[in-house]
This record gives structure tokens, sequence and C-alpha cells, in this order.
């Protein structure tokens, strides 16, 4: 089967005036794909869900989602096949979740008669239908924000965007989440998580983006972006000896240059060297736990936001 | 249809459910109701007094508070759907923004319309009953029926307001001096302009100068009818240039059109 993209930028950008939100960025998201969206706040996420929900349209570039200009009439009918949580929402305090749900359930082109049972099995879906009957105000920040995932998983979306979705959830609420992640995942949806780097991300997701100010930083699998990011791998040992790890490869001139001085027992080792090192600790009898840390994805992260924050003040400092 | 018909329902369930659809009727039929039987209290009497009379201080009343309670009613449906992120959230749905808006005009046109029935009704058919002239009635129901003219044009109004601004705050300031303008400062100027400048402004030139306030409107078609003793100010002058009714009516429609079309011309420039 020809691997259409669900989702497709090219070139696309917005600008605000002078100020460029977003500029030209270039990206695909296949059917069952699930992409993470990284970056601080103003980093240009929300602006890049907007384009691509369609509420803006595109300074320059091209925005295409299931094959048509989301901002366009034609694109209507693909709308209720879109779902879309956005950041801090507060829903209609005085209405009842059900209430609540059942509005958006019968905006999103469900029939009056179907949109209350509908309704109903999206809340238990996320578990709240114990507080259905009750006004959103005196929802918890978690249950506030479980209906508005409810909310966004209306008509099984083909295209989900979910904008800080595990924010105030608990750690239960937030396994269920991810459960339903992928879940959705497998039945061919297409999700776009945004967010702040989150431990427990990684994974469940295909690929990341990094974003900041309105630029890409990096996008690629995780393993892609570590190789870019050429991070250490950390390697922990403890020995039995005295002097611990650092006296056991004083004498290996190749170990013990990856030896750092602000933490003992560590060695930094690159990606490629990581096993042959593994082989020669192994080898060394003294030891008794060894302990392998790959950089993880907010390591990736920082690594890329600090160097995109070198270039700038290298560039500031050239024209000064 | 059926996305403008949900919105309005759920707009109207929100005027019930925050007790705007009661507490409006209970104004309504408490002022009419006591102006009805009280209004002749200066002059020494209580108890049913004339019709006109009735009438004209009714509407006297009504052009202050019916455009304040739209504007309550209405100043925040957009710019307070903006700041809980439920306007953006619903824009990406297959909804458009003319939908949305006509839906929300409906919903919560159909409280102040209700209200407005229902609170002024009840003196109606008071009045009806103790004076069993069927002439009440239609004189009630030119009086509703422009009063809920007034009201639509407000909330229209009170739609532009709340479109135009980015913080809800901001948008209950701007209701307040529009209220200020429309019912009080409008008049003022009006007078000035009459008597301060000498030949300053014709008749026919001020009646003109009404069609541009609908509150003006309002007081014409339901004053127009009476004897000049029970009117004064600009508006004598102007009730003798007299426009007929029908003329007045459709001033009043396009003072509900014309804000609502606006206000449509603004939300598809928004950005969000």
């Amino acid at each position: 089967m020809m691997n259409t993209p669900l989702v497709s930028l090219v070139e696309a950008g917005k600008t605000y005036g002078q100020l460029a939100a977003l500029s030209s960025m270039t990206m695909s998201l296949n059917e069952g794909e699930v992409l993470g969206l990284f970056g601080h706040n103003g980093a240009g996420k929300t602006t890049m869900m907007k384009l691509i929900l369609g509420v803006i349209s595109p300074s320059h570039g091209k925005v295409e989602v299931m094959g048509m200009a989301p901002d366009s009439k034609e694109a209507w009918h693909s709308r209720s096949k879109v779902g879309y949580l956005p950041e801090n929402v507060s829903f209609y305090e005085q209405l009842t979740g059900l209430e609540v749900l059942t509005y958006f359930v019968k905006l999103k082109g469900f029939a009056n008669k179907d949109a209350k049972k509908q309704a109903i099995g999206l809340l238990e879906q996320v578990g709240i239908t114990y507080a259905m009957k009750r006004q959103v105000k005196t929802y918890s920040k978690g249950m506030r924000q479980r209906l508005g995932l409810a909310q966004a998983f209306i008509g099984e979306p083909k295209l989900l965007l979910l904008d800080e979705p595990t924010v105030g959830l608990d750690p239960i609420a937030t396994r269920d989440f991810y459960k339903t992640v992928d879940q959705l995942k497998s039945n061919g949806s297409s999700i776009i998580l945004c967010s702040h780097v989150l431990p427990g991300v990684e994974q469940h997701i295909d690929r990341a983006m990094i974003l900041s100010s309105g630029k890409l930083l990096a996008m690629g699998t995780l393993s892609e972006l570590r190789q870019q990011a050429a991070l250490p791998v950390v390697i922990k040992a403890t020995s039995l000896k005295e002097g611990g790890l650092n006296g056991a490869v004083a004498q290996d001139s190749k170990l013990k240059c990856f030896l750092t001085d602000a933490c003992p027992d560590t060695l930094m080792v690159p990606e490629h060297e990581k096993l042959s090192v593994l082989k020669q600790l192994l080898n060394l009898s003294e030891l008794d736990d060894i302990h392998v840390e790959s950089a993880n994805l907010e390591q990736v992260y920082q690594h890329f936001l600090s160097r995109h924050e070198l270039a700038l003040h290298g560039r500031k400092g050239g024209q000064s | 249809m059926r996305q403008i018909l949900t919105v309005a329902h759920k707009e109207f369930r929100d005027g019930l459910r925050n007790r705007w659809l009661i507490s409006i009727t209970l104004i309504f039929a408490l002022l009419s109701i006591g102006l009805t039987y009280f209004g002749a209290a200066a002059s020494g009497a209580v108890g049913v007094t004339s019709l006109s009379t009735t009438v004209a201080s009714l509407a006297s009343l009504a052009v202050f508070i019916i455009p304040l309670i739209a504007l309550l009613l209405s100043y925040d449906s957009f710019v307070g759907e903006q700041e809980s992120g439920t306007l953006l959230l619903l824009l990406t749905y297959p909804l458009s923004k003319s939908q949305l808006l006509l839906g929300k005009f409906i919903g919560q046109g159909s409280i102040i319309a209700l209200a407005t029935l229902l609170g002024f009704g009840a003196s109606a058919v008071l009045l009806y009953f103790q004076l069993g002239d069927i002439a009440i009635l239609s004189a009630f129901g030119l009086f509703i029926f422009s009063a809920i003219l007034l009201g639509l044009s407000f909330t229209a109004i009170a739609y532009l307001i709340s479109l135009s601004v980015s913080e809800k705050s901001k948008a209950a300031g701007f209701a307040l001096i529009t209220w200020f303008l429309f019912a009080l400062a409008f008049d003022l100027a009006l007078l000035a302009l009459l008597v301060g400048v000498d030949e300053g402004v014709t008749q026919q030139g001020l009646t003109q100068l009404m069609m541009l306030n609908p509150t003006d409107i309002f007081r014409l078609v339901n004053l127009a009818g009476l004897e000049n003793t029970n009117v004064n100010g600009a508006l004598s002058v102007a009730i003798n240039a007299s426009l007929s009714q029908t003329q007045l009516f459709s001033a009043l429609v396009a003072w509900v059109v014309l804000p609502l079309t606006l206000a449509i011309f603004i939300f598809k420039k928004k950005t969000l």
C-alpha cells in the first residue's frame, strides 16, 4: 500500500506582523504514527497545531491534512475525524460533565438520540462516569483533564492533537491515558502529543520533533536523535575493592579516559564504544554491579536546546 | 441548521441554569405590574390608570433596563469562551463561525424574548381582566414586540463588543459605556443640540438623528401614539414629525440585523 501521509507541512510558516511564530516547517505524519512535539512555551507548538487544525491559515507554504488544506471549505467534513485537546481548557462550569460532553458529541455531527449514549461511553473510557451528573465546577483538575480527553476521543478520530494531555493526571490516570493512546494507534489513528518533555512519554512515541522559538531543531526517532546528539552512554559500576571503579580502571589506558571528574564510579562512553567497553568491564573480576543508561529524551532535548542557544549567542557575538 | 440549533439549545439552557430567564422575567413582571397599579400614585390615586400612561411609563423604564440586561447577558459570550479556551476548541469542530454566532444569538435572544413576553405579558393580562378592553392587548402587543426587538438589538451590539476585545473585564467596561451612551448621553446631546444651537437641526433632521439610536426608535414606537402631554424633551419634537410605525419597526429591525451582520464579519476576521 502506498503510504500517503495523513498530515504534511511543506515550508509552512506563520507570522504575526514582525513576529515569526513558526518559520518554514516541513514535516509529515503517517497513519498510525505517534509524534511527540516538544518545546518550551512559545516554541511554536500551539501555532503548528492550529495550522494543522485549520483554525489559522499559513502565511506561507502548504499544509495538508487528509489530502486537503485544513482551512478550506472542502475539509469541513474531515473535521469530525480530528480530535483536539487544547491546553488549559476549562469547560462550561455550570453544566454537568455529561451535558458538556453531549454538547460536543452533537457538534461533532452525531444524531441527538445517540449523542447521550455515546457521551456516557466516552466518560466510561476516561473513568469519570461516577461524576457525570455533577457540575463541572465541582471537578478537580484531573477530572477536567479527563473530560477534555473524552471530548478529544469523540468519534474515534483519525487524527488526534493533544496539547499537554497528561498535565494534572495522577500516575494511574496517566497510565490509562497512554494505554488509550496505544490502543488508538493500533486502530490506525495518528496522534500528535504536544508536551514539555515528561518521563514516560518516550515509550509511546514513534518520532519526536523538537522546536524552539518557531524553528525546528531536530526531528526523528529517538535513536536517530540520540545518534545526532551523540550523547555518551553513562555506565555506572561499583567495585568490591577500595577505590571503586576509578581504582579498578586506573590501569587501563583506554577505559581511563572515559572517567569523569564530576562523579566517581561513572564512565561516559560514546554510543559506538558501548559494547566493547562493557565487555572489558565484565572481564574485571572485582566489579559487582553494572548499570548502563543511554541518554533519555530529556537529555537529548536539553542537548539540542542548549546547542541552539549556543548558536544564537555565537551569532549575536559575531555581529557585535 | 442542526449545528445552529445545538448551540442555541445549549445557550438557552445556560440561561435557564444561570437563573437569567427567571430573574429577568421577575424584574419585568414586577416593574410592569407595579407601574400598572401604582403608576398614578404621584397624582394621588392607586389602581389601574389609563392605558396610554401605563404603556408610556413602562416604555420609559424599559428603555433603560432592557438594553442593560441584554448587554449583561451577552457581553461575555465570545470573550468568555475565548478566555476559557472553548472558543478555539469549538472552531476545530465542523461548526462555522456564523453558525456559532447565530446559534448563540437564537439561544440568548430567546431568553430575552421569552422573559419580555412573560414579564410584560403578565401585566397585560392583568390589565385586560381589570378593564376588559381588547385595545390593551394590541397596545401591549406592540410594546412587547418592540421591547423584544430592542433586547435583540442590544444582544447583537453586545456580541460586537465581545468579539472586539480580548479580555472579559474590558468587555464589561465597554458594555457599560455603550449602555450609557445609547440610553443616556445620546438624548442629552440631542437636547443640547436642539436647545443650545439656534437653527442647529430641523425637526426632520432630529428624527433622522434619532434613527441612529435604537433606544430612541423604541421610544418613538411606544410614545408616538400618546397625547403630547405625556411626552416631553426632544421626543415631543420628533413625534410631531411622525414617521409611520412600519418605518420605525423597520429601523428597529435594521438595528438587529446590521450589528449582527457586522459581528459575523468581525468574527470571521478575528484570529485566535
